[in-house]
């Protein structure tokens, strides 16, 4: 924990979101990974002479989506800027982003973080960008290579209002962001691979104080845990710097995850002057009202929203709504396994989904859309247990041997003979036998150890392997002992 | 036939009644070619091979009777239009050896309408120069004298279309260099609308003021292959999707009642007496032709060379950020590191007056100098735009009449050593891209030393066809275009 009772912690977060659309941002190329170097390129994504720029629509489509998720204002006329400076993974000698008219400002986001309330976190604004290639080193003596398949990947680059107090509270924004992103199909969130980056500005200054401190921007961050490491690692730094007498200076600083420390990249009189001026080879963009309008009809529902759609409608607890709507697929998941188990109570559906199965999935690192329990298979494993086809404990066999073979419930219990015996008959025969074998321990039972209850219906569980229905043995084991 | 004189719309006639060969044409024009360029220098690469090639399949087009009026006609491309697999220098030792693996828009309509590509043309370094001295592959000398200068940048199709090397030819115009060299070689040079024609392709210098035009014997010439250029591309966004007009059916529209501008800035003491003399005289043919002539004020003119020395520097600061040695172009020897490789390639690959540039428009858009000078010079350029517009408006202008130059063509080297005089020498065109209006330069007479002198006539934006009737209407009253160097080169 960062807390210190003489200093408060501010952060601010650039995050870059690479856009999932077919084709890259100004050129036809597919906008894919994992090709060969230098085959994913034409002579746009390259920067040669007298080639231009074409914005894809659907890049604007998709900054538009995420700005009203956002609560952001859409600009009806924003431009792209050129920033420009060297650098070999650059082929143009400058990116083309927007600078002085984004097209989204003004946001907002809600969070929910662990140490405190409820928080409206400001989004600044909301901008379109070109990502850059990758410079090669590894394995190469006496060179560097590029590989120019990632230029021209769209990317939305979000940046926060120095809103965030602690690494608990940026650790939950940046939760609740990839999952709008993804909730909105319109990034992977892989922050792993880079689909998803972030920057974090760390300040500190004494509580009361209005002003802000330096700042130091941190980079190289690939997962939340990381920013939240990072945060703590810094705010720690800056503190201790100025308990020292000594100043917090304006610079970059890269993350190393391995040694848990940030270090010195670049100060701030070695920083870039970027030139930033407005693209002239692509006109400024005009959105007309009534497209944001037919944008906004095709937003998804988003996770606040399906949050309380969840408890409204299926009765979920806090945690339950939570954790089922952090992902849009889990709660796909979790809706269509509703259905399957109807009329089950859906409360039950979402204890196997927050308990077993995500704790199958976590255990085994996949995702939801990897599970090998399908939404409708879960659904009617829940279905026949309201049934009283199988007991929850048949259930949980059935369950595991799903995780590990796929497949249908009804399928699994016919073959292996699983289903539960609700027949009064049988279960009496069976009841009747267990008792004439065990006369000693039902005269103790009668003399007032009546825990013995348990050793009955375990044998009698045991001896139906499992698949009498414990309410009946119950029932007929007091009835007869009782007598 | 003498080819040296031959006008677009005579050689289409000619390929059309098949009283010559588009081959044959095409041959006379190599052979030419070979026996001039050494001393004009005019063009840097020459393409024979595939100008017969494409001179064959005009002809069987043209013996199908099919095609177009540019069917077979040989046609000289600046140096700055890629051409796919034909090498494409830009005038610069950075792309000595460049060969583009695509084509530009204007090239690919222009052979998709039957063209005949010679060659490419020299041109000043990335276009930038005023007298075609600033090429890695050496000046252009002017046909008319070749002491001095046809003017730039594109002088070498200028210098081409005058000593009659081609029928006609494409140059392209950031500050006026398809007007000036027309003025200073006594040909027709047409800048249409910014966004007329397609940037896509052209090797840019300034993205917001660049612009393809034709470089002709007659305005009806220009309007001939205008046609086959102008409209709307895909590939470039800054192109505009208006419909083109019918430009050789609209030609003949009568001067009659034809309100022109003279604007006072442009007629100042800069301008040299002998071509006030021959613009005085070009006045007098409107007249006669029932125009109105209307003294007007672009009271902001004054301030294009600095607005220009701004914008157009800033752009190709960042447009000529590409050329770092790795991808294309020319590479240093044994680069040390990064830097060595950025600062070696660029300061062997480029020439002094790119530098130069490239130098103003880092500083210009530098943190601190930005408000100052950019964004200043934006909102001098929109007044700028905003004089022609109001004047047109309030006067009910169909064009507006100026000088294309302060005067005729210098002796080489005789402005190098003073970069702002040579400035100066656009001082009349600079406006016209800084407002994105079109403009044509047409010849009209010759001062004392037999040199040619030029007018401009300007439009409203998209109104090329008021442009070029004008001009289609001077020249059939006058004969000044018809005048060729003869055997001067
Ligand atoms: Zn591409």
């Amino acid at each position: 924990m960062n807390a210190d009772s003489r200093f408060e912690t501010v952060i601010g977060l650039e995050i870059h979101t690479q856009l999932r659309t077919r084709s890259k941002i100004f050129c036809g190329c597919p906008n894919q990974f994992g090709s060969q170097p230098n085959t994913q390129i034409c002579p746009v994504c390259a920067a040669f002479p007298g080639v231009l720029p074409v914005l894809n629509r659907e890049v604007l489509n998709m900054a538009i989506k995420t700005g009203l998720a956002l609560n952001g204002q859409i600009r009806l006329r924003n431009e792209f800027s050129r920033k420009n400076y060297f650098y070999p993974d650059l082929p143009a000698g400058y990116q083309i982003s927007q600078f002085e008219l984004p097209i989204v400002e003004h946001g907002e986001l809600m969070i929910e973080p662990e140490d405190g309330p409820r928080k409206r976190i400001g989004i600044t604004r909301i901008h379109m960008e070109v990502d850059a290639g990758k410079n090669l080193h590894e394995g190469i003596i006496g060179a560097s290579w590029v590989d120019l398949n990632r230029t021209g990947t769209p990317l939305l680059e979000i940046v926060t209002e120095p809103d965030l107090r602690s690494a608990a509270e940026t650790g939950a924004f940046l939760k609740k962001l990839r999952a709008i992103v993804r909730y909105l199909e319109v990034c992977d969130g892989n922050m792993e691979e880079g689909s998803f980056r972030c920057d974090a500005n760390v300040s500190v200054r004494r509580w009361g104080e209005t002003k802000l401190g330096t700042r130091a921007e941190i980079k190289n961050l690939n997962s939340i845990r990381n920013v939240m490491r990072a945060i703590e690692f810094e705010v720690d730094r800056q503190i201790d710097r100025i308990e020292n007498g000594e100043k917090v200076i304006q610079e970059t600083r890269l993350w190393d995850a391995n040694q848990n420390l940030t270090r010195s990249m670049r100060g701030k009189e070695e920083a870039h002057d970027y030139r930033y001026f407005p693209e002239p080879d692509l006109p400024p963009v005009l959105l007309d009202p009534a497209r944001i309008e037919t944008i906004r009809a095709t937003l998804p529902e988003l996770p606040d929203q399906k949050f309380l759609r969840f408890q409204d409608q299926y009765g979920l607890s806090d945690y339950d709504a939570g954790v089922l709507t952090a992902n849009r697929e889990l709660a796909e998941y979790f809706e269509s396994a509703v259905r399957a188990a109807l009329p089950a109570d859906p409360k039950v559906v979402a204890n196997w989904v927050t308990g077993e199965l995500l704790a199958f999935l976590n255990k085994e690192g996949l995702e939801i859309s990897q599970s090998p329990v399908q939404a409708s298979a879960l659904g009617a494993l829940t279905g026949m247990i309201h049934k009283a086809v199988i007991s929850g404990k048949i259930a949980k066999t059935v369950f595991a041997h799903m995780c590990v073979h796929g497949g249908e419930p009804q399928q699994i219990v016919l073959e292996k003979g699983l289903t539960q015996v609700t027949d009064q008959g049988a279960i009496e025969a069976e009841v009747e036998r267990i008792l004439g074998a065990h006369a000693d321990k039902i005269a103790q039972y009668r003399a007032g150890k009546t825990q013995l209850l348990g050793f009955f219906v375990g044998e009698v569980m045991k001896a139906t392997r499992g698949k009498a229905n414990p309410g009946v043995v119950n029932e007929l084991l007091i009835n007869k002992l009782s007598t | 036939m003498d080819v040296a004189t031959l006008t677009l719309t005579q050689a289409a006639q000619a390929l059309a009644t098949h009283e010559i060969s588009s081959v044959e044409l095409t041959r006379a024009f190599l052979t030419r070619i070979e026996a001039l360029n050494p001393s004009l220098n005019a063009f840097i690469t020459m393409d024979p091979k595939g100008a017969l090639q494409a001179a064959e399949a005009a002809d069987k087009r043209l013996a199908r009777h099919e095609g177009s009026p540019l069917t077979g006609i040989p046609l000289a491309i600046k140096d700055l239009f890629c051409t796919r697999d034909l090498r494409t220098t830009c005038g610069s030792r950075m792309l000595a050896n460049f060969h583009p693996p695509y084509e530009s828009t204007v090239t690919a309509r222009l052979k998709a309408a039957g063209a005949v590509i010679l060659g490419k043309t020299n041109m000043d370094e990335f276009a930038m120069g005023s007298s075609n001295e600033t090429s890695h592959f050496g000046p252009v000398r002017n046909p008319w004298d070749l002491e001095r200068t046809p003017g730039g940048s594109s002088g070498g199709s200028a210098a081409a279309m005058a000593a009659g090397l081609c029928v006609a030819a494409i140059g392209t115009d950031t500050g006026g260099s398809i007007r000036q060299p027309a003025a200073m070689t006594g040909i027709t040079g047409l800048k249409p609308t910014y966004g007329r024609v397609s940037r896509f392709g052209m090797v840019a210098f300034a993205s917001s003021l660049d612009q393809a035009g034709p470089m002709t014997r007659t305005a009806m010439d220009a309007a001939i292959l205008l046609q086959a250029m102008a409209g709307e591309d895909p590939q470039d966004s800054t192109c505009l999707n208006s419909p083109v007009p019918d430009y050789v059916r609209a030609i003949n529209q009568s001067m009659r009642g034809v309100k022109i501008g003279i604007p006072e800035e442009y007629f100042g003491s800069g301008l040299h007496p002998e071509v006030r003399l021959a613009i005085e005289a070009v006045k007098e043919v409107y007249q006669g032709l029932g125009a109105i002539l209307v003294p007007i004020s672009l009271p902001h003119t004054q301030h294009a060379i600095p607005t220009y020395y701004i914008i157009a520097p800033a752009e190709a600061s960042s447009n000529l950020a590409r050329y770092d040695g790795i991808r294309f172009g020319h590479r240093c020897e044994n680069p040390k590191d990064l830097k060595d490789l950025y600062a070696r390639t660029r300061a062997e690959g480029f020439g002094a007056e790119v530098k130069r540039r490239i130098m103003l428009g880092t500083y210009v858009l530098s943190s601190g100098y930005y408000d100052a000078y950019y964004r200043k010079a934006q909102q001098v350029r929109r007044l700028i735009a905003e004089d022609f517009a109001r004047a047109f408006r309030e006067q009910d202008l169909g064009v507006i009449l100026t000088p294309t130059t302060p005067e005729t063509a210098f002796r080489l080297g005789e402005k190098n050593a003073d970069p702002v005089s040579m400035y100066l020498s656009d001082i009349f065109t600079i406006n016209v891209n800084l407002a994105g209006v079109p403009a044509i330069s047409l010849p009209c007479g010759f001062d004392t030393q037999g040199l040619p002198i030029g007018f401009q006539l300007i439009g409203r934006p998209l109104d090329e066809v008021a442009i070029l009737s004008a001009g289609h209407a001077y020249q059939q009253a006058s004969h000044c275009h018809t005048i060729t160097p003869g055997g001067k080169a």
